[in-house]
């Protein structure tokens, strides 16, 4: 099989699981639009427009959050993860192919997140969606790597959360200039970067994480 | 020659960071003239400065160490890495507080968020707050090893990342001393000073971090031999 076959057979298990289980993602879309609701009441009534995009972002930060801490749950509990590593891929594969689940996960929270917040809140506009497409990339990216690495730590829920939000600030970052100032492209680009520069460490280094 | 010198490699770095740091905080605070703006209370910027350049240059240090093991396969640069981590987030603390001080001093506030060194300070502490959380709570092995190591090169791409983001979110308020704006640039004295204190710190970090590893190899050693005798 080519890298690309092994890739979208990984893929495609991730997403079949999910599809029999549903386990994940409706848990996803309860949970952004739940949050979505609390925000409303945490916010003052005369909240500035900014102030509903931060928290839109903080928002999709914890849902994905809640994704990822699941992520790797099958390949722990039924010891996949290790016949994954002796099959004969490339262990990048893996990363590559839950990255990809993980991001489908993310863009189906997401599709109900923006109707529900431009319900909610204010009206979405392009440049908050493609600020989502490129964040959904790099939290995806950084975060398959952090889940895999939690999950051979003792307390993976609470390890997860603590690996993952600071390196994802820098997202955050991008993603409120993006959708909240006069001059996304800037913010685009920085995003577009992130990911670039996370993609490759981490798909350069997931070998490292689930080898010995 | 040079064996002499890696044996007494802790006692010369201890005596270069004592001399140093004497000689600069001397130089601090009875040769360089006061700053036209700030006066007096720039002075802290001898102590804030080099102990963030060491800070850096640990985690720099951590990275390479690491990145070699990812290299080699080597168990010790592991724990080299690990206490040059160490090292970096003592390090990293004192500049949170010294920065604190000066934010104190120069703006009336312990905290500004517009101060970009210090808010990436505390990025990076989380950051690497969050590498001894990974640590202990996996099981030691080549496994934590080689997460540890990919986990600190996430750290050094991390610190340039992390600096442009906070650079596009935020105002200008910490004063930069390093531009090229030549009414801000450094005065000869102000820089010899500079350099004496960097010198001083590093060689303070590099004396902590030869004295934690030599602690640290001991203590693998000793917990090897126990459990061969149990």
């Amino acid at each position: 099989m080519t890298y690309l076959g092994d890739v979208f057979a990984l893929a495609r298990k991730d997403l079949l699981l999910e599809l029999r289980s549903r386990d994940t993602v409706p848990a996803m879309l309860l949970f952004v639009v739940s949050t979505l609701v609390v925000f409303h009441f945490a916010l003052p009534s005369d909240a500035s427009a900014t102030a509903e995009t931060g928290l839109l972002w903080v928002a999709l930060l914890f849902t994905a959050l809640l994704g990822l801490v699941r992520a790797f749950v099958a390949e722990r509990e039924e010891r996949v993860l290790d016949g994954l590593v002796l099959a004969p891929c490339d262990r990048s594969a893996i990363w590559l192919g839950k990255v990809i689940g993980v991001v489908a996960f993310l863009v189906a929270a997401e599709v109900v997140a923006l109707p529900a917040y431009a319900l909610f809140f204010q009206p979405v506009g392009w440049e908050l969606v493609a600020a989502v497409a490129l964040a959904d990339l790099g939290l995806a990216a950084v975060g398959t790597l952090l889940a895999a690495m939690a999950a051979a730590g003792r307390a993976r829920e609470l390890l997860l959360p603590v690996l993952f939000l600071p390196l994802v600030i820098p997202i955050v970052v991008g993603g409120v200039g993006a959708s909240a100032t006069d001059d996304p492209g800037r913010y685009l680009a920085f995003l577009g970067l992130y990911d670039a520069v996370f993609a490759i460490l981490s798909w350069a280094s997931f070998e490292y994480v689930v080898t010995e | 020659m040079s064996t002499s010198l890696r044996n007494n490699q802790h006692v010369v770095l201890a005596a270069a960071a004592g001399c140093l740091l004497l000689a600069g905080t001397s130089l601090a605070f009875y040769w360089v003239p006061n700053a036209p703006v700030e006066g007096f209370r720039q002075r802290i910027f001898y102590v804030h400065v080099p102990i963030a350049l060491t800070a850096y240059a640990c985690f720099g240090w951590a990275a390479w160490k690491a990145l070699r093991l990812l290299w080699t396969r080597e168990r010790r640069y592991d724990l080299e890495s690990y206490t040059a981590v160490h090292m970096g987030v003592i390090f990293g603390i004192l500049t949170l507080v010294t920065g604190s001080i000066w934010a104190r001093t120069s703006w009336g506030h312990w905290w500004v968020w517009g101060s970009r060194q210090l808010v990436l300070f505390l990025v990076l502490f989380l950051f690497y707050a969050a590498y001894f959380m990974l640590r202990y709570s996996v099981e030691p092995g080549p496994r934590r090893a080689n997460m540890s190591a990919v986990y600190t090169l996430f750290g050094v791409a991390l610190i340039p990342v992390s600096f442009l983001a906070i650079r596009l979110a935020e105002d200008l308020v910490h004063p930069v001393v390093f531009t090229h704006d030549v009414q801000n640039r450094l005065t000869g004295s102000q820089l010899l000073t500079f350099l004496v204190c960097l010198g001083g710190m590093l060689s303070l970090a590099g004396s902590l971090y030869v004295n934690e590893l030599t602690g640290k190899r001991l203590d693998a050693r000793l917990r090897e031999l126990r459990e061969a005798l149990q």
